[in-house]
């Protein structure tokens, strides 16, 4: 599948993966955990890490559009596979606080509505409910408050007490619903 | 803008992956890896790294021994106090004798944290094992020492007295006596600590980045153990995600020996903590043992109250003794007894130190107090309301000298606050007075419910002092920094919308910084629900100096008086007069008389531009003045606001497997002013989260060896959405007199009495007394089991109009 690339340090195996639509190839040690190969080889650093242990859920991806705890997986196991991460919702981004950046922002349903909603704080474990409520519309795309609240019953965070979490997820379903489209 | 529940302006960037937390900054440094002791009390008597050295990619492995300078030296004692007569810190690595499981032993650097801790695991120590204290039962029997320097184990003891409180117990109709006791908790934010460090040789300078509370505290700190002058080293907040206390303790053994590391190495060198050593070398907090004594009348007045507790401070006493000094003077609440002696005893433990956890020490004070109030009210038969309402410090009696002194070290003095209104808003909002009916439907259908209330008052915006910088950019970019740090608490958007109101501005020119010691360096840090207050005022002032100085120039420039300019969507114009104006952006340019034009606007301040209205007998840059169109502020307050609230559950307790299901939660809250009421229930709804789980699901499991049982996710119960229940919130807004925007911090409230509440309802559904918390579903099983065997007294319960329908029934 893949071959040893150095062993002075550690072997190293090449990992072809898709995220976010794109291909990336990059080499790393076999024992490398997809998270920290996200966001340490592809430097896509958005996918945060709470536990390392798959119990707090910050670094749920979509894999193959099933969300996955990116930390209880080696990254060669996502050899040729599919993975979004929290970079790959919006189409675009502005950086309003830093005030330098034009481009137009397509915030994804979910993102919108955790900004509507106040559905954040630290922001540190948002990656990882951003992604599981997006999967998680794609199958109920019209959740009722107790759906909503079961359905990020596996995500913690320490910040927001999950209630504008709860409501980010039912203005999502609202904003996918007036935009026509899905989450 | 002030006032509104405006978006936050940092959520598009974190939202969409964005952020800038302390890992992903330093993508190529080196990795530092630790080696921790597995023993809570031991002495090393070898530490043997030949079979870690030779590992590929392992730069460099670092004991005590190999320290150099301050860095062996303990670290700091934060907040000496006089009675923390016995202070213990700990080393960066420990040197001889490790006192809790999880202290610095080694530290490895290596090209990646996987091989660092490959070499960690090859680290061999050799350690004679010492006797172990744990508990503050063993602890105070003190038959084995933590510190052979604290006999007893005792850090601190400490006592304040209002009154003749003996005498006024003794004097009184009826007398009560309760144990209490409240368990370990920690803050456990999402993202642990982290470290990255650059040294830069040519400059011989550091750049410390820190996911800490303070960087200014950081970076004084990491200047004076490495011997290094403040001008060179600088430190930065990034993104944090999360602190709830435990950041704003420093320097961490890692702060230091990261930066340290990277200047002998002269490379970049990161930490980041994960998440079983967050449990095992972070600090934790709550554990208290309390006796009272409390002698009332019929009303069920306090005449006196006795308060004697004892605190676990862990290991070590970095932070003072903050924590039960908060909870010796928060316990007051809402309430003035006639008399009041407080007692405690801060003990040391082989244990994770005690810093403080949103709340700080007030969680356990609400607790005594206002399980005293339950107590007092079921012992005469009254309402419990009504007992609160008979000790409530009336509005006339405001400001309220309670005769202590509080943690800032000045007097503890209400500054305003309307606590029969609270209580009255809360009394409508839960459904107080029909509580008996529900009751009563509840029981019919089988079911066992209770109802229970607790009042804090969180003294918030302690000094000494924060500071704000604008500065408005020749584009109209308003730069504003302030130096504390921020968590999540929204700060760029709360600052912006206050500088937005002061100067006239739009919101989106406005861009805060915090927590960057590059662009403010005096600064305390983020704590004590004190940003707001602190940061807000300074930033205000520092608005209205830059405002003022707008004026000035652009009267010049009009010819008219400053004082009939206003400035509106960031055009100054002249009063009743909209066409004679002029751009912000412009008083910018010309606030800096240039020599060098650098684009289109420049143009205009140069020193050719106008020659011909140029007065020449007045030097470019006039006296008292200078260039650049920016201000400062700071503001310093002669004591703490205090902000307070009151909240009610109603529980409902399952009669076979005791589990506890809390199915209402209501919250009065008055912080004063608020800026953002959005981010302020935000705010409130995270912290009842934290309380409840506080309340029912986290302790910190010791074994009699000082082995932490529950050091991951896995056994440390953090709420998850499904135990968190709705928070129904209403606000009262009684400003603050201390500071002109009327603010009192909003940080911690929502965690300080939930224990209290909770237990409140708990023991209204059993009927019988909760005197310790957290309740576990097989604690309160046990207590059946007890009540029922006569162990536990029944509630007297007397004719409180919350009827008494329950029958024990499950013993």
């Amino acid at each position: 599948m893949s071959e040893i690339l150095r062993t002075d340090v550690e072997p190293l195996v090449q990992i072809t993966l898709r995220v976010n639509g794109v291909k990336h190839t990059a080499a790393a040690p076999t024992r490398r955990l997809l998270s920290d190969f996200l966001r340490h080889e592809l430097r896509l650093t958005g996918t945060h890490v709470g536990c390392e242990h798959g119990v707090c859920g910050a670094c749920t991806v979509l894999f193959d559009g099933t969300p996955m705890r990116s930390c209880l997986m080696f990254a060669v196991t996502a050899q040729d596979h599919e993975i979004t991460t929290v970079e790959g919702l919006a189409e675009n981004f502005e950086d309003s606080t830093a005030g330098t950046g034009s481009i137009t922002t397509t915030m994804s349903p979910v993102q919108q509505a955790f900004i509507e909603c106040h559905g954040l704080q630290c922001g540190f474990c948002t990656p990882g409910f951003l992604t599981t409520i997006t999967a998680y519309l794609k199958e109920n795309p019209d959740p009722t408050e107790t759906e909503a609240r079961e359905a990020i019953s596996g995500n913690l965070c320490r910040c927001t007490g999950y209630q504008n979490i709860v409501k980010s997820v039912l203005r999502a379903a609202e904003i996918a619903n007036e935009r026509g489209d899905s989450a | 803008m002030f006032g509104a529940p405006v978006q936050r302006r940092e959520d598009p960037r974190l939202v969409s992956g964005n952020g800038r937390y302390l890992d992903d900054l330093g993508q190529g440094a080196l990795a530092a890896a630790f080696v921790r002791s597995p023993y809570a009390h031991a002495r090393i008597l070898d530490i043997d790294v030949t079979d870690a050295i030779d590992i590929p990619g392992v730069i460099a492995i670092y004991t005590h021994e190999d320290l150099d300078g301050n860095t062996t030296e303990r670290l700091p004692l934060l907040i000496p106090h006089p009675d923390l007569t016995n202070p213990m810190t700990g080393y960066c690595l420990s040197p001889e004798v490790v006192k809790h499981v999880g202290e610095a032993v080694a530290m490895v650097i290596a090209t990646d944290r996987y091989v660092a801790e490959d070499a960690c695991e090859r680290i061999k120590v050799d350690y004679e094992q010492l006797p172990v204290v744990v508990g503050l039962e063993k602890s105070r029997a003190a038959e084995v020492l933590v510190h052979a320097e604290a006999p007893g184990n005792i850090a601190a003891h400490m006592v304040q007295e209002v009154g003749d409180t003996t005498a006024a117990i003794a004097a009184a109709p009826h007398r009560l006596a309760l144990s209490l006791q409240i368990e370990r908790s920690a803050s456990t934010p999402m993202e642990g600590k982290g470290v990255y460090a650059r040294w830069d040789s040519d400059e011989q300078s550091i750049r410390l980045y820190s996911s800490t509370q303070t960087s200014t505290g950081v970076r004084a700190a990491v200047a004076a153990k490495l011997g290094m002058p403040l001008a060179k080293v600088e430190c930065i907040a990034p993104d944090v995600g999360g602190g709830f206390g435990v950041k704003i303790m420093h320097p961490w053994p890692e702060e230091v020996l990261i930066p340290w590391a990277a200047r002998r190495l002269d490379a970049e060198v990161k930490w980041v903590e994960d998440r079983r050593e967050h449990f095992i070398s972070s600090a934790h907090e709550r554990a208290q043992l309390q006796d009272i004594e409390v002698g009332f009348d019929d009303a069920g007045r306090v005449l006196g109250l006795s308060v004697k507790f004892w605190h676990d401070n862990g290991a070590y006493t970095p932070y003072g003794i903050i924590v039960p000094i908060i909870t010796s003077t928060q316990l007051l609440g809402p309430y003035k007894p006639g008399a009041y002696r407080v007692e405690f005893f801060s003990m040391y433990t082989n244990t994770v130190m005690v810093t403080p956890y949103r709340g700080a020490g007030r969680p356990q004070g609400v607790f005594a107090m206002e399980r005293t109030m339950d107590a007092i009210a079921d012992y005469l038969g009254l309402d419990r309301t009504d007992v609160r309402s008979a000790n409530f410090i009336q509005v006339e009696d405001m400001p309220y000298d309670h005769g202590l002194l509080f943690q800032d070290g000045r007097p503890l003095m209400y500054d305003s606050g309307d606590f029969p209104a609270s209580l009255a808003k809360l009394k409508e909002l839960v459904g107080w007075d029909d509580f008996a009916a529900y009751r009563a439907q509840a029981a019919a259908e089988g079911r066992r419910v209770g109802l229970g209330i607790g009042c804090y008052v969180e003294g918030t915006g302690v000094g000494p002092y924060e500071g704000g910088h604008i500065q408005i950019e020749t584009s109209g970019r308003v730069n504003v920094s302030t130096g504390l740090t921020s968590q999540g608490q929204g700060h760029q958007t709360v600052f912006a919308q206050i500088v937005a109101d002061e100067l006239g501005v739009p919101i989106e020119n406005v861009f805060v910084t915090t927590g960057d010691t590059r662009r403010f360096g005096y600064a305390v840090g983020t704590f004590a629900s004190r940003a707001a207050v602190m940061s807000g005022n300074a930033i205000a002032l520092a608005a209205r100096n830059v405002r003022e100085k707008a004026l000035r120039i652009a009267g010049d420039a009009l010819e008219v008086d400053p004082g009939d300019l206003e400035i509106i969507d960031g055009i100054v114009r002249v009063k009743g007069d909209p066409e004679s104006s002029i751009a912000l952006a412009t008083v910018a340019v010309m606030s800096n008389p240039l020599r060098y034009a650098f684009d289109e606007s420049a143009k205009a301040a140069t020193q050719f531009a106008n020659t011909g209205a140029v007065d020449y007998s007045k030097p470019p840059v006039a006296d008292g003045e200078e260039p650049g169109l920016e201000g400062k502020g700071y503001y310093s307050p002669t004591q703490a606001t205090f902000a307070n609230g009151m909240h009610a559950a109603i529980v409902e307790t399952d009669p076979q497997t005791a589990e506890i299901k809390i199915l209402r939660y209501c919250v009065i809250h008055d912080c004063g002013r608020m800026i953002n009421p959005m981010i302020v229930e935000g705010q409130v709804h995270g912290g009842v989260a934290q309380g409840v789980g506080g309340a029912l699901y986290e302790r910190m499991v010791y074994d009699d060896a000082g082995q932490l049982l529950n050091a991951s996710f896995m056994d440390f119960l953090m709420p998850y959405a499904s135990e968190v229940p709705h928070v129904e919130t209403d606000h009262l807004e009684t400003p603050s007199p201390l500071n002109s925007l009327g603010i009192k911090g909003a940080g911690e409230a929502g965690t300080i009495p939930v224990s209290a509440v909770i237990a409140s309802a708990i023991e209204d559904a059993e009927g019988f007394p909760i005197t310790s918390m957290p309740i576990s579903p097989d604690e309160l099983w046990n207590l059946r089991r007890q009540h029922a065997d006569g162990l536990i007294p029944d509630l007297r319960r007397g004719s409180r109009t919350t009827s008494n329908s329950h029958k024990s029934t499950n013993a």
